[in-house]
């Protein structure tokens, strides 16, 4: 690994960036974590970081938490702080700036076009970040059937994502995946 | 600082309307301290998996009655809108039309601290244990069924894409997915592209 200093601002540099085109929620960059982590920087083996987002979606608390497990990967507490304050900093500054502004956006036109312009792009990187997290770990016909069966139920039922999760892991336990 | 008014503090004289006209009959919502701003959001943050949203909603508009419903769906759209994780927007716009800057960092403080703290440890476990074989393969089953549930997220937002034939909103998401999902091309990139054409798009057909 390269000088701790100079991982740190690969970290925050990398982050800060991708936070600003988190259109839709944490959960749109998740491709681009996965580009950055494992593609370019090679801080991640392909499982590891399925392993990552599993752990991710398993701890309470916003999905973007999943940039802490990455950052405490490669470079430990100080390496999950910077990386934190990296994803969230950006947006959240902007977050407070417009937040007080807003009573003067209300019934703006261009608010609405925007508002419907990045529902599609929205969409195709929400459908983007299934298709990487899919097929990051070992994935087998199984644990395909396992996507379709959650995403067919969830679709028609309210799921509880703890339950879902449950199932999953004592399927995964149980040696059937 | 507390120029907007979302959860106004009730006003004592009656240059305003009457608090909140025809309908609504109840008293002016509550403006919480700091205390109990940081410990809402560690609440909501430590009961939400997956879907933060349903729990900011309850804890804020039923339990605490801090927003109505309507204040809670404008505050939330707009937050949805912004860049970033929604509900770590939310903890700061709300924060901060509650008590301003201070009000922004102890909601953003209470949302991330524990959640960070708790990430911490199970990377820590992670590290030592993360080759287990019976570990990784009940991680591999998460996976997949956290990938399930986004499918299923897609497929409810692209119900009404598709119902007035629309080609172009479908393409661009096609499209999206196709570079990012499947080419693996980098995100600033392809939405530098995309994101000013869907606008564009949208605007022009509005």
């Amino acid at each position: 690994m390269k000088d701790s200093g100079g991982t740190l601002l690969t970290l925050a540099g990398y982050f800060a960036m991708m936070s600003l085109f988190a259109i839709g929620g944490g959960n749109s960059a998740v491709p681009e974590m996965h580009r950055v982590a494992v593609d370019v920087q090679h801080w991640l083996s392909e499982r590891q970081f399925g392993d990552t987002f599993a752990l991710a979606q398993l701890t309470p608390g916003p999905n973007l938490i999943i940039v802490t497990l990455i950052g405490y990967h490669v470079a430990g507490i100080v390496g999950a702080l910077v990386t934190t304050v990296a994803m969230c900093g950006p947006t959240c500054v902007l977050a407070f700036f417009v937040g007080r502004a807003s009573e003067r956006f209300k019934g703006a036109v261009w608010h609405g076009a925007v508002s419907r312009g990045l529902i599609p792009v929205t969409l195709g990187l929400t459908a983007a970040s299934a298709t990487v997290v899919a097929t990051t770990s070992d994935y087998s016909w199984v644990a395909l059937g396992l996507t379709l069966g959650t995403a067919l139920t969830a679709y028609f039922v309210r799921v509880h994502p703890l339950w879902a999760f449950a199932v999953a892991a004592v399927l995964g336990a149980s040696g059937l995946i | 600082m507390t120029s907007l008014p979302i959860p106004s503090p009730p006003e004592p004289s009656g240059t305003t309307a009457p608090p909140s006209a025809a309908s609504d009959p109840q008293p002016a919502p509550a403006r919480p301290g700091l205390a109990e701003l940081f410990m809402a959001f560690a609440t909501i943050s430590l009961s939400g998996f997956g879907g933060v949203l349903a729990w900011s909603r309850r804890a804020m508009v039923e339990e605490r009655k801090w927003l109505t419903p309507e204040q809670f769906n404008e505050a939330y759209a707009l937050c949805a809108f912004l860049p970033g994780g929604n509900i770590i927007n939310f903890s700061v716009v709300f924060g901060s039309r509650i008590r301003g800057l201070l009000g922004a960092a102890v909601a953003l403080a209470g949302l991330l601290g524990p959640p960070l703290i708790l990430v911490i440890v199970v990377g820590a476990v992670y590290a030592h244990y993360g080759d287990l074989p019976v570990l990784r393969r009940m991680l591999t089953g998460v996976a997949s069924a956290a990938a399930g549930l986004m499918l299923a997220t897609v497929a409810k937002m692209a119900r009404p894409l598709f119902r007035d034939r629309a080609v172009v909103g479908p393409l661009i998401a096609a499209v999206v997915f196709g570079s990012i999902g499947v080419l693996h091309w980098p995100l600033p990139l392809v939405l530098a592209v995309l994101v000013p054409v869907s606008i564009a798009y949208s605007w022009v057909r509005a």
